[in-house]
């Protein structure tokens, strides 16, 4: 599993990654690509605005009642045939999918993206109970053979830039046998993954798959892939495990048709994903193909407890990534200075909920609240609001560094007492102006280097206006 | 000079000056009234003002915050409009005030009317005043930063536009990704200030492609921020508050000024 103590050290990590250059020249193409084409797709929808309107509703309404959308999910999926599992932590979720894996002696599971088996550290364990996994969507299995973690919750590999990528398929695809490409572009590459990768979707005896979301009254899962793999893994094994988060869960298709109109469409521009695949039990004796068992691992880990806290909204999240490809502190930073499954604005607002402020807390606090990130959200998340509600928290909780609870103390305690306020800015603002001479500016000053290591401070006029105001009028 | 009680006065503005132009840059307060004046209003700076108590509120210090924030409620509540040269500290009362006093719903109520008469400048000159009265000139090839909060909490994009369209001479090129924050943030900037450096370092390059030799805005949390990182990097664009322009009171010195 992901170490969640990663995320308490986000500001070493954040420096190394600002000094990465391929990992920078791998964000450079955020700007380009992601928000570029979202804004064309939004454009192109006019009904874009109301068709986030109606998502927001649905999920809300959803959130309201979910133990009851929960339990109508478990009876629709167990009428046809499905069976669901409770887990409440990372460890239940992961003893479920072990025994159910053991119990049938399956050796190999192929894996379609979930970001919740990141969460609950299933790879790991599952190798560790001699389980071998195969990742089928092409940036997981790019991650998994450069054994990472994902650094963007659609793109998982987006920092390896495409030499990296090849260097990788270099090294571990040329003694497999499969058919190999000249490497030299995007397609090359996703020629040979797609080579190597077929071979082995027959090998698995079992799939599992995420769920971009659960409806309640037909009790199916419903996946959006691009690559198609997600199909591969769950109609071709005779077990199909599909692990989802109890806020998945919507209670109608419509709900869920909601949700597919603004997904794609924030997620990559899109219109639609190329695969919308809905599974509703295992195969029936008029099916083509599908699994003998179908199987529905639910996870709590933490979010029930974040129902009617102010932290709540998060739970709206449909996993779309708009927020970090337009987050200028992703952008800069990239996905694994986060420390945790969950990058960018909604890994800063959801991973304090799950790991504690404690460990969290710089993450909701790197940010200049510029609000870029609720603005594109498609489920209208207010992201600087929550990340406010942590900052209160690691206040309350007295986490923060003690200069910067004095700093606060002493100018809310001078800044409550206009008078006085006054007289002593006035005399600081006299002397600094004094000293900064006729430059204007600041190399460096006490206090702010983190300020002047790379800008000049400049410098104050010299009086202050409201006190040459007073005599004025 | 206001003229107090004029019979042509279209109503009694109460200036916030914020505590960066009130510290830092009186210039940008100056420029203010002298607008908000031309505009027809009779302008009062009430002498209780400090600060918005952002610093506190976005460090999640909600205590403090509500301390200052009573003494902003006492000094504006006899104005009809609170205009402030800055979308961050005009959001902050709009937007901010009146949660700080959830649990006490009279204080509330008095927070919630304030927000309602709060208005960023320029805003208020176009929006609420239908001003169009702008005699500055300024004959140089310019850049506009939009401040994050003046874009999205205060629906401020057009309003300074339409003014610095009013200015003479003034030729108006826009910045590259101009939705994009310039790393100030606040306290962000020197709690991470790589990551800021980063960001403001991106925008300086921004400005700089665009060829202006001076770079507006409608924020001083920005502006000392990115005249701070142009005048390490040497680059030779002048800063400056958008009222000053729009004042005609540019005489000053721009924020650092140009040159080694
Ligand atoms: S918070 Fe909003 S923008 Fe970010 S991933 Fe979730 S739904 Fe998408």
């Amino acid at each position: 599993m992901m170490d969640g103590a990663a995320a308490a050290r986000f500001p070493e990590a954040s420096a190394r990654a600002l000094g990465d250059e391929n990992l920078q020249a791998a964000l450079r193409l955020l700007g380009e690509g992601f928000q570029a084409r979202r804004t064309d797709a939004v454009e192109r929808f006019a009904a874009f605005e109301d068709a986030r309107d109606a998502a927001v509703a649905a999920k809300t309404r959803t959130l309201r009642h979910l133990d009851r959308h929960l339990e109508t999910f478990e009876a629709r999926c167990r009428e046809h045939g499905g069976v669901v599992h409770w887990a409440e932590t990372p460890a239940d979720a992961r003893q479920i999918v072990l025994e159910l894996l053991t119990d049938r002696g399956v050796r190999v599971l192929s894996k379609g993206k979930t970001m919740v088996a990141e969460e609950i550290g299933l790879n790991g364990f599952l190798e560790a109970n001699g389980i071998e996994v195969i990742e089928t969507d092409l940036g997981e299995y790019i991650i998994q053979l450069a054994e990472e973690a994902p650094s963007h919750i659609i793109v998982p590999a987006i920092h390896k830039t495409m030499p990296q990528v090849a260097d990788l398929f270099r090294q571990h695809h040329d003694q497999t046998g499969a058919e190999l490409f000249p490497r030299r572009t995007p397609a090359d590459l996703v020629a040979e993954a797609r080579a190597v990768l077929r071979g082995r979707f027959l090998e698995a005896d079992a799939g599992l798959t995420g769920a971009n979301f659960l409806v309640a009254e037909t009790g199916s899962s419903v996946i959006v892939t691009n690559e198609g793999n997600g199909d591969l893994t769950q109609t071709l094994p005779q077990l199909h495990i599909v692990l989802a988060t109890i806020e998945k869960v919507v209670p109608t298709l419509a709900d869920g048709a909601a949700i597919l109109r603004v997904l794609a469409r924030s997620a990559t521009g899109q219109d639609m994903s190329a695969y919308t695949t809905v599974s509703t039990g295992p195969r029936r004796p008029s099916d083509v193909d599908g699994p003998a068992e179908y199987h529905v691992v639910l996870v709590d880990n933490g979010r029930s407890r974040l129902l009617g806290t102010p932290a709540e909204e998060v739970l709206r999240c449909i996993r779309c990534g708009a927020c970090m490809n337009h987050c200028p502190v992703y952008g800069a930073v990239g996905g694994h200075a986060y420390g945790w499954v969950y990058p960018g604005p909604i890994g800063a607002a959801l991973t304090p909920a799950l790991l504690g402020v404690e460990t969290a807390r710089h993450l909701p606090n790197a940010s200049s609240l510029c609000g870029r990130c609720e603005e594109v959200c498609p489920m209208r998340i207010p992201l600087p609001k929550i990340f406010r509600y942590w900052r209160e928290q690691e206040h309350a909780a007295r986490l923060n560094s003690g200069r910067m609870r004095l700093g606060l103390a002493i100018w809310g305690w001078l800044a409550a007492r206009p008078r006085l306020y006054r007289l002593a800015t006035g005399a600081a603002m006299r002397v600094l102006s004094r000293l900064a001479g006729r430059s204007r500016r600041f190399r460096s000053l006490f206090l702010a280097s983190g300020w002047t290591q790379s800008r000049d401070f400049p410098a104050p006029a010299g009086r202050t206006f409201l006190n040459s105001w007073k005599q004025r009028s | 000079m206001s003229v107090p009680g004029s019979e042509s006065g279209r109503g009694r503005v109460g200036l916030f000056v914020t505590c960066l132009a009130d510290l830092f840059r009186p210039s940008v307060a100056w420029a203010s009234v002298r607008l908000l004046e031309q505009a027809g209003f009779e302008v009062t700076v009430p002498d209780r003002q400090t600060c918005c108590g952002q610093p506190a509120y976005n460090a999640g210090d909600l205590p403090t915050a509500r301390r200052v924030a009573r003494g902003i409620l006492d000094a504006f509540e006899p104005f009809d409009y609170v205009v402030a040269p800055s979308g961050s500290c005009a959001g902050m009362l709009r937007l901010h005030l009146g949660r700080l006093f959830e649990s006490e719903p009279d204080t509330a109520t008095r927070a919630e009317q304030l927000a309602r008469r709060t208005h960023e400048l320029t805003e208020f000159l176009v929006d609420v005043a239908g001003w169009t009265g702008v005699a500055a000139s300024f004959p140089h090839r310019v850049t506009y930063h939009d401040s994050c909060s003046s874009l999205r909490e205060m629906a401020v994009r057009d309003q300074p536009r339409a003014l610095m369209a009013q200015v003479q001479g003034l030729e108006l090129v826009e910045l590259g990704d101009r939705d994009v924050c310039c790393g100030f943030g606040g306290t962000f900037c020197v709690k991470y200030p790589d990551i800021s450096t980063k960001m403001v370092s991106d925008k300086t390059a921004a400005i700089a492609a665009t060829g202006a030799e001076t770079v507006l805005a409608g924020d001083l949390g920005c502006l000392l921020n990115i005249a701070g990182r142009l005048a390490r990097e040497g680059r030779p664009v002048a800063c400056r508050h958008v009222a000053e322009v729009l004042a005609g009171t540019n005489g000053t010195d721009p924020i650092v000024p140009v040159g080694p």
